[in-house]
């Protein structure tokens, strides 16, 4: 809008602005970053920067041999897994439902929209009693399944919310532009309408995978050992390399690990994050 | 919208078909083609529309059926029916009105300071320039992305009298310095708590906000600041009406979602020094102790408040959820 003719005195707004903007978001993630790096005499220093770097923390959660490494890879493989597979159950879900409610007319499209938002607004607390009750009776307690189950509650009404924003805006007459251009009705679907719709379905999964990722209350709630425990939860439950070392360090270095693949995910698509969190309704 | 001219189209003669059994053919195939579309809508749609019904309605049913009994896993046949039993033990228990006020006053806190900053920082983005605005977004989208739970730790950390810094740094504030625990009072616990949950949601709001701003038409700022309005007037009088139904929005899903907050109130205090907060009652009461017809209890009492402040909302504030989020 303005171009390169800023004003000087803007300029440095705007250099102001974007300082206190980046300070503010990504303080709390450095100060962890520090923590991770303070040896287990330079935990309790009190000070921002580690007085001497160290890699203990991480060696103890990812070289063999570490106290925790196997509480948390274990807890990482769970984490990834359970989240990608609710993710894709998810997106493939919410995929057919969002195409319907987008080119379909029939009656029940408010009906299900209305569910997913009601969903959404679940208190999941709710829903975590009578799952963990009924899942030690039928075997579900403590593995993969009995958490992709509940996760479908966290990422399912969302990726329907968003695909449905998302399938609206395609121009589907192109469809049928392709057909009369010659097209058979399956090249008119792959080559027009799959790469159309195809940013909207990988934007999706990725905010129903922040979110399942996310999850905590379900991860302590319906496991109790590694076979099934995720990040978030394994965070909590970490105990020291010895019964009165506080697990500070392997938790921060945890939590760090964690952390890297959201920044890297949100620098390459924040563009798209953004507007499948705004329901495509910014553009730019 | 759709269904409305169908309708009136049904109710007018058709004076165009004088050959009835011509008429009649072609209104059936019409309806054919409706019933088939109907039918493949729910084709598409159902599996994920009795998903979303197993996971919650079927939970929450049951959570109902539970709470009627006096019900634990420590004495499984003990099981007796006991009515409205739990709700009146819960509501007449002060622990319960302690933390709903806990819980109250984190979401209000929280929500109001989120709507402040979340607006600033959608104007930000809103207004910066191309160069700027990637990083920008970048930036606040970290906090989104983050873990909740290691976001707490952050800010536990970080104030933690024995590991922080905090402090040290600020033993400049009045009543701030080195004997000052943070997780040993209420005020000072729940200020860390909500300043974590301000942190992590507040990009949240912002993106709502930023999606309600883009939607206030550009000429009717321009014409504002053409007739000499300030920036004040232009933001209070011109932005904020036109995306009233934005920020109501945007408010509503983060109170009810700072209503549920969980993670970081577990993670620093775990409920000590009258810091518990309604969710983390019903998992101390169900998951912890194993109470499970109390613990429904308050897990159903949890989602009529949930419901209470939807209704609120809708009724009193007028908020149009499906309106705003792009279903008309």
């Amino acid at each position: 809008m303005m171009g390169s003719v800023l004003s000087t005195r803007a300029r440095v707004w705007w250099a102001v602005i974007t300082v206190v903007v980046l300070v503010g978001a990504l303080f709390p993630v450095v100060s962890i970053l520090m923590t991770s790096f303070k040896g287990p005499s330079d935990i309790n220093s009190g000070t921002f920067l580690p007085p001497q770097w160290s890699t203990d923390n991480y060696e103890q959660i990812l070289s063999s041999g570490g106290s925790a490494q196997e509480l948390f890879l274990s807890a990482l493989r769970n984490s990834v897994g359970i989240s990608l597979i609710a993710t894709a159950i998810a997106v493939v879900l919410a995929t057919l439902a969002a195409y319907a409610i987008a080119r379909l007319d029939f009656p029940g499209k408010r009906l299900i929209l209305t569910t997913a938002l009601g969903v959404s607004i679940f208190p999941v607390v709710s829903i975590v009693t009578p799952l963990f009750n009924l899942w030690r009776n039928i075997g579900l307690y403590d593995t993969w399944l009995g958490l992709i189950i509940p996760y479908l509650s966290l990422t399912l009404p969302i990726s329907i919310w968003t695909l449905a924003a998302f399938f609206r805006q395609i121009p589907w007459e192109l469809e049928q532009a392709a057909q009369v251009d010659g097209a058979t009705p399956w090249q008119a679907f792959r080559k027009v309408i799959v790469p159309l719709a195809a940013p909207g379905v990988f934007t999706t999964a990725l905010i129903a995978f922040f979110i399942a990722w996310n999850d905590f209350i379900y991860g302590i709630s319906l496991t109790s050992t590694s076979a099934a425990r995720p990040v978030p939860a394994a965070l909590a439950f970490f105990t020291g390399a010895s019964y009165f070392e506080e697990p500070t360090g392997a938790i921060s270095a945890a939590a760090v690990v964690v952390t890297i693949p959201v920044v890297i995910l949100v620098v390459l698509f924040q563009r798209q994050i953004v507007s499948g969190l705004t329901q495509g309704a910014v553009k730019g | 919208m759709s269904t409305e001219t169908r309708g009136a189209r049904r109710a007018q003669p058709e004076p165009a078909a004088p050959d009835p059994a011509h008429g009649r053919k072609g209104r059936a195939a019409r309806s054919d083609r409706a019933r088939a579309e109907a039918r493949l809508g729910w084709y598409l749609a159902g599996p994920a529309f009795v998903v979303m019904l197993a996971v919650t309605l079927y939970p929450i049913l049951q959570a109902v059926y539970d709470s009627l009994f006096n019900y634990k896993l420590t004495a499984p046949d003990d099981r007796s029916f006991v009515g409205l039993g739990n709700y009146l033990v819960i509501l007449s228990d002060p622990v319960w009105w302690r933390d709903f006020a806990v819980t109250f006053f984190i979401m209000v806190v929280s929500v109001v300071v989120e709507l402040v900053l979340g607006f600033a920082l959608a104007l930000v983005m809103h207004r910066a320039i191309k160069r700027l605005r990637g990083l920008l977004r970048t930036a606040i989208l970290v906090p989104y992305g983050i873990i909740t739970v290691v976001s707490a730790f952050a800010w536990f950390y970080a104030f933690d009298i024995t590991s922080g810094y905090v402090n040290s740094w600020f033993d400049w504030v009045p009543g701030v310095g080195p004997d000052l625990n943070w997780f040993a009072h209420q005020g000072t616990s729940l200020f860390v708590i909500i300043a974590s949950e301000v942190w992590k949601t507040t990009p949240f709001i912002s993106l709502l906000l930023l999606a309600g701003l883009a939607q206030v038409p550009g000429d009717l700022e321009e014409a504002a600041k053409v007739d000499g309005a300030t920036a004040w007037q232009r933001f209070s009088r011109v932005i904020v009406p036109n995306m009233k139904a934005a920020i109501m929005v945007a408010v509503l899903f983060r109170a009810l979602d700072a209503f549920r907050i969980f993670d970081n109130v577990f993670i620093m205090t775990n409920g000590a020094n009258n810091t518990e907060v309604l969710s983390l009652l019903a998992y101390r009461t169900s998951i912890g102790q194993l109470q499970i017809g109390m613990g429904s209890a308050i897990s159903v009492l949890l989602f009529l408040c949930v419901i209470g402040i939807c209704f609120v909302a809708i009724k009193l504030f007028k908020v149009d959820l499906a309106g705003a989020r792009g279903e008309r």
